[in-house]
């Protein structure tokens, strides 16, 4: 069996969480969402910056080159405030949508 | 963020393309290290590091692509491809430079013949409301189209109910008193109204008011532009200038617009106003004008034309003397200006259009040979990442550059063709078709080019693909099954290519028979050698020329004058010069025979002493008669060979007398001489008569000259010497005897035939011969497996060849076959034009098969070489 596919729409909604924490890099923010799923969520990098530009375009993250502690220069995406007002409303769609899911799942007699 | 300053920001990157490409770059490279790191902190040795890392990240450049897409950068990949295509058609200059050239003589050949048509049928009269303009005859038995005479105009105009407006002129030739003497020039008469009628303005000065044709007011006139700007360097202060045309003077009033002509008076430098005190407008029989008329609203060509013919009818009633028979008849303005050449226009349009749509699927059928030769490639691409999109992509933009490339050559060659075409028109017919001053590439030419290169760029875009399915692209890396449309599109271009075959076939035949007509004719014995001779007409006022003693003077002090000039051999003088229309006949009988009221006529000419000479035609009796033999000696006359044979068998004619009437005296033949060509190069021949001018001297007269010298440069001495003589004469038409002969109406009639002909035929010879090699090279591109597996078992490459070329042949014979039938019926339609040919004309209906065949035989030798020296081993690999 297969690692199961991200739901669509929700990659941003993860990217945005992770950010809401601290900025990162991307390496950094696909391996914090491999880690925080304990490994059942593999980002495909070939998702994740087509996603970061997404959320630069929308203003929902900002970006800057900043030193790492190796000396590598790194790009750093921050959550903006209208980032931070997104993740709210995707949040609270993304429950919604679980909680129908989860009605029409269980068991009715 | 709103959408504004996201579309800002998209803007922004787009400049900085550049920039955002390296970041990219870094940012990833930046991701592999640390997944590198990664890797190698579980263990992996640096290199197996480095590969994970890669593998993991996957397919940079996808990753560009799909990033950059985010962004919107498709602009990026249209120029890749654009570029990519540009480097293909460079490493297949022979597919390129042959589809381009195609492509661009069908463009240029409709874009062409298109302005033509914008110029002649679209573009609208420059009146207002042209729509609503008639033209008006006098109709009689004999014909429609006769003119009106001032009198009856003037009722017709009183009497109608249906025009708003009504207006006449006539196109004149006139004398124009200038310092050098008298010029020759066209002009027009009209009424008052005339400019009005048609909407037109003078853009300085004034027209014409109510009522100037008064004949107690002073003479006026309104110049043409261009006469402006050429004979008045468009000079302002031309107004209240007077000029003396035809010995009466008029006042200049008014300049013309510069989109100003009125095609059925043209080419008129003078509109001068009408006089209807003057001798032919006081009676009513004498007809000399053709009339204008607008049309009330709401009036019908038709309710117009039964209104005049009442009224015409009416004056039959009243005045039985003059208007007996006289209807009326009307047609439209546009009718008259273009009506003789719309149905030529539009059968040349068709035409083109046709080679145009051959030249197109000849392109896309070259395109097709090409994509089913790059199945292979395609199918690498698509296995190495590149999406259906992207493919399609890039076969619609290869087609669309084709088309783009080809259009715009092919418009720039328009160009030079429209000038070709004109060239092809006689310089009288030129002069009557004003509207075509505007040639060129306009607004609406251009645009029709660029809706051309559209649709085919579409063409282009679209066929290769229709051919190909997507599962194919994964296929095709294994060439598997030919698909039933494979099939279908060779026979379709089979079909098509027999019938580019035979059309080519007809119009070569077409051309080469009316080519060698034109040799024929230009090469035809018409009497006389027309090398070194100099043409000019003289004619003297009837008012200062009006004794026989008076004009024989004329005619002796201007030859005299004449032979001052240096290298000059002879000097001959005719009533009229030969090619022209063979008219001026008159009745004659023989002198002791009886006559019944035969009609015998012949052409009879009033020529000097040295006419004949001159000439160099060629006397086969007796003599040519002397300078003395005027008026006081016995009547003489020679004969042309027709003539004797015609009416005086196989006797000798000299000896012989004829009169031209009963009461006339008798005139002795002295001499017969071979036939001089008095009518059309294609003329048959017929009896003339050659009298002694000072015998039956006249005020007009054409002077031939023969020299040494170059007889162009000898023009201008030629007028002066004659103004020498009298100042009053006036001079006209200076042209060498080949130039009479170069724009002669039936040799430019054969001529721009034979040319036009030819140019179809070329274009359809290259059209046939390029589709047949790509019907060809695209059965042997489906057919390589069949011919790998025939070499690997043991055929030799000759025979590869002959299977080729076999295929090739039974076109080509099928082809040439239909063409050769259907060539000998458009022959037989095309008789009238042809001179001293037969319409199956053997060695031209061979000659012109031969070409066919060979050219298209060397055509299909380029795939049947390719065929022959694929490999088997890498034919058979592809299973």
């Amino acid at each position: 069996m297969g690692k199961p596919d991200l739901l669509p729409g929700t990659l941003d909604m993860l990217i945005l969480k992770t950010l809401a924490r601290a900025p990162l890099h991307g390496y950094g923010i696909a391996q914090s969402i491999k880690r925080m799923s304990e490994d059942v969520l593999t980002v495909e990098e070939g998702s994740l910056y087509p996603a970061l530009q997404r959320l630069l375009l929308q203003g929902w993250v900002k970006a800057e080159w900043k030193m790492t502690e190796t000396n590598r220069r790194a790009r750093f995406y921050t959550l903006t405030a209208e980032g931070r007002k997104q993740l709210g409303v995707e949040m609270s769609e993304f429950q919604q949508m679980i909680a129908a899911i989860g009605r029409v799942l269980a068991e009715q007699q | 963020m709103n959408a504004i300053s996201r579309s800002l920001g998209k803007l922004a990157l787009i400049f900085r393309r550049k920039r955002f490409r390296s970041d990219l770059d870094e940012e990833m490279a930046f991701h592999r290290a640390q997944a590198e790191k990664d890797f190698m902190a579980r263990g992996m040795s640096e290199e197996e590091a480095r590969y994970a890392a890669k593998r993991q990240f996957g397919n940079a450049t996808l990753l560009h692509e799909l990033s950059q897409a985010q962004v919107g950068f498709s602009a990026e990949a249209v120029m890749q491809d654009i570029r990519f295509s540009l480097r293909q058609l460079r490493k297949n200059p022979g597919f390129a430079v042959t589809a381009i050239l195609i492509l661009a003589l069908g463009i240029a050949a409709s874009v062409a013949i298109y302005a033509f048509v914008d110029a002649a049928l679209i573009k609208p009269l420059p009146y207002s409301d042209p729509s609503r303009l008639a033209v008006l005859y006098e109709s009689i038995p004999l014909g429609a189209k006769f003119h009106l005479s001032y009198l009856d105009y003037l009722d017709w105009k009183r009497e109608n109910k249906v025009f708003s407006a009504f207006d006449v002129y006539e196109q004149q030739s006139l004398n124009e008193k200038t310092s050098e003497g008298l010029r020759q020039v066209v002009g027009a008469r009209v009424t008052s109204g005339f400019f009005r009628t048609l909407g037109v303005k003078p853009i300085l000065g004034r027209d014409f008011y109510d009522g100037e044709e008064n004949p107690s007011a002073q003479r006026t006139l309104l110049l043409s532009y261009g006469t402006w700007q050429n004979s008045y360097g468009g000079d302002r202060h031309v107004l209240g200038k007077t000029l003396e045309l035809d010995d009466v003077s008029y006042t200049i009033v008014g300049i013309l617009p510069r989109a100003f002509s009125f095609a059925p008076a043209e080419p008129a430098e003078f509109w001068m106003i009408e006089n209807p005190a003057k001798g032919c407008e006081k009676n009513r029989g004498c007809h000399n004008l053709y009339g204008i008329a607008r049309l009330k609203p709401g009036v019908s060509f038709a309710s117009a034309l039964a209104d005049i013919k009442t009224i015409a009818q009416k004056l039959e009633r009243q005045y039985p003397n003059s208007n007996r028979d006289q209807w009326a008849f009307l047609l439209p303005l546009d009718e008259v200006v273009v009506g003789d050449i719309r149905p030529i226009l539009l059968v040349l349009l068709s035409g083109a259009g046709m080679l145009l749509l051959i030249a197109g699927i000849n392109v896309a059928s070259l395109l097709l040979v090409r994509s089913e030769n790059r199945k292979r490639e395609m199918a690498v691409r698509g296995a190495l990442g590149a999406s259906p999109r992207r493919l399609i992509l890039q076969y619609a933009t290869e087609g669309m550059l084709l088309a783009v490339i080809g259009c715009a050559l092919g418009t720039v060659c328009a160009q030079e063709c429209m000038h070709i075409l004109a060239r092809l028109i006689p310089k009288d017919m030129l002069a009557s078709m004003p509207y075509l001053n505007g040639l060129g590439l306009n607004a609406h030419v251009v645009g029709f080019a660029v809706v051309l290169a559209l649709l085919s760029g579409v063409l282009f875009a679209v066929l290769p693909l229709a051919r190909m399915r997507f599962k194919d692209i994964r296929e095709g890396l294994s060439e598997g099954g030919r698909g039933s449309a494979g099939v279908a599109w060779r026979r379709f271009g089979s079909n098509l290519v027999v019938l580019e075959l035979a059309t080519a076939m007809v119009l070569l035949v077409g051309a080469g028979l009316l080519g060698k007509s034109f040799y024929r004719l230009l090469h035809a014995d018409i009497g006389l050698e027309p090398d070194h001779l100099a043409t000019l007409q003289v004619s003297g006022s009837e008012s200062n020329y009006n004794t026989d003693a008076k004009n024989i003077a004329l005619a002796r002090e201007t030859v005299q004058q004449v032979r001052k000039l240096p290298g000059i051999v002879s000097v001959g003088l005719t009533s009229k010069l030969p090619i022209e229309d063979g008219d001026e006949t008159s009745d004659f009988r023989i002198v002791g025979r009886p006559y019944h009221g035969e009609q015998n006529e012949v052409a009879f000419r009033e020529v000097n002493a040295d006419y004949l000479v001159t000439l160099k035609a060629r006397l086969l009796a007796g003599r040519y008669f002397r300078d003395d033999e005027d008026k006081s000696k016995p009547g003489v006359v020679v004969i042309n060979q027709t003539m004797a044979r015609q009416y005086f068998g196989g006797m000798n004619a000299v000896g012989m007398q004829i009169r031209t009437g009963d009461k006339d005296p008798p005139m002795l033949i002295v001499g017969v001489i071979s036939d001089l060509q008095e009518g059309q190069l294609d003329a048959a021949p017929r009896g003339a008569m050659y009298m002694p001018f000072n015998q039956h001297p006249m005020s007009q007269f054409a002077l031939i000259v023969r020299s040494t010298q170059r007889v162009e440069d000898l023009l201008p001495s030629l007028e002066k010497s004659v103004h020498q003589v009298d100042p009053g004469l006036a001079i006209f038409d200076p042209q060498t005897m080949e130039q009479k002969i170069h724009d002669a109406p039936s040799t430019y009639l054969h001529r721009s035939s034979a040319w036009l002909v030819g140019g179809f035929a070329g274009i359809a010879l290259l059209l046939g011969v390029v589709g047949l090699y790509g019907v060809i090279a695209y059965s042997v591109s489906q057919r390589t497996r069949e011919i790998g597996v025939r070499m690997a078992l043991g055929a030799a490459r000759g025979s590869v060849y002959r299977l080729v070329l076999r295929e090739a042949g039974a076109l080509i014979a099928i082809g040439v076959a239909a063409g050769l039938a259907a060539s000998i019926v458009g022959a037989m339609l095309m008789r009238k034009l042809l001179f001293g040919v037969a319409a199956w004309d053997v060695p031209t209906l061979a000659g012109v098969a031969m070409l066919l065949a060979s050219s298209a035989l060397l055509a299909s030798y380029l795939p049947a070489h390719r065929a022959a020296s694929v490999s088997p081993a890498d034919a058979l690999r592809t299973e």
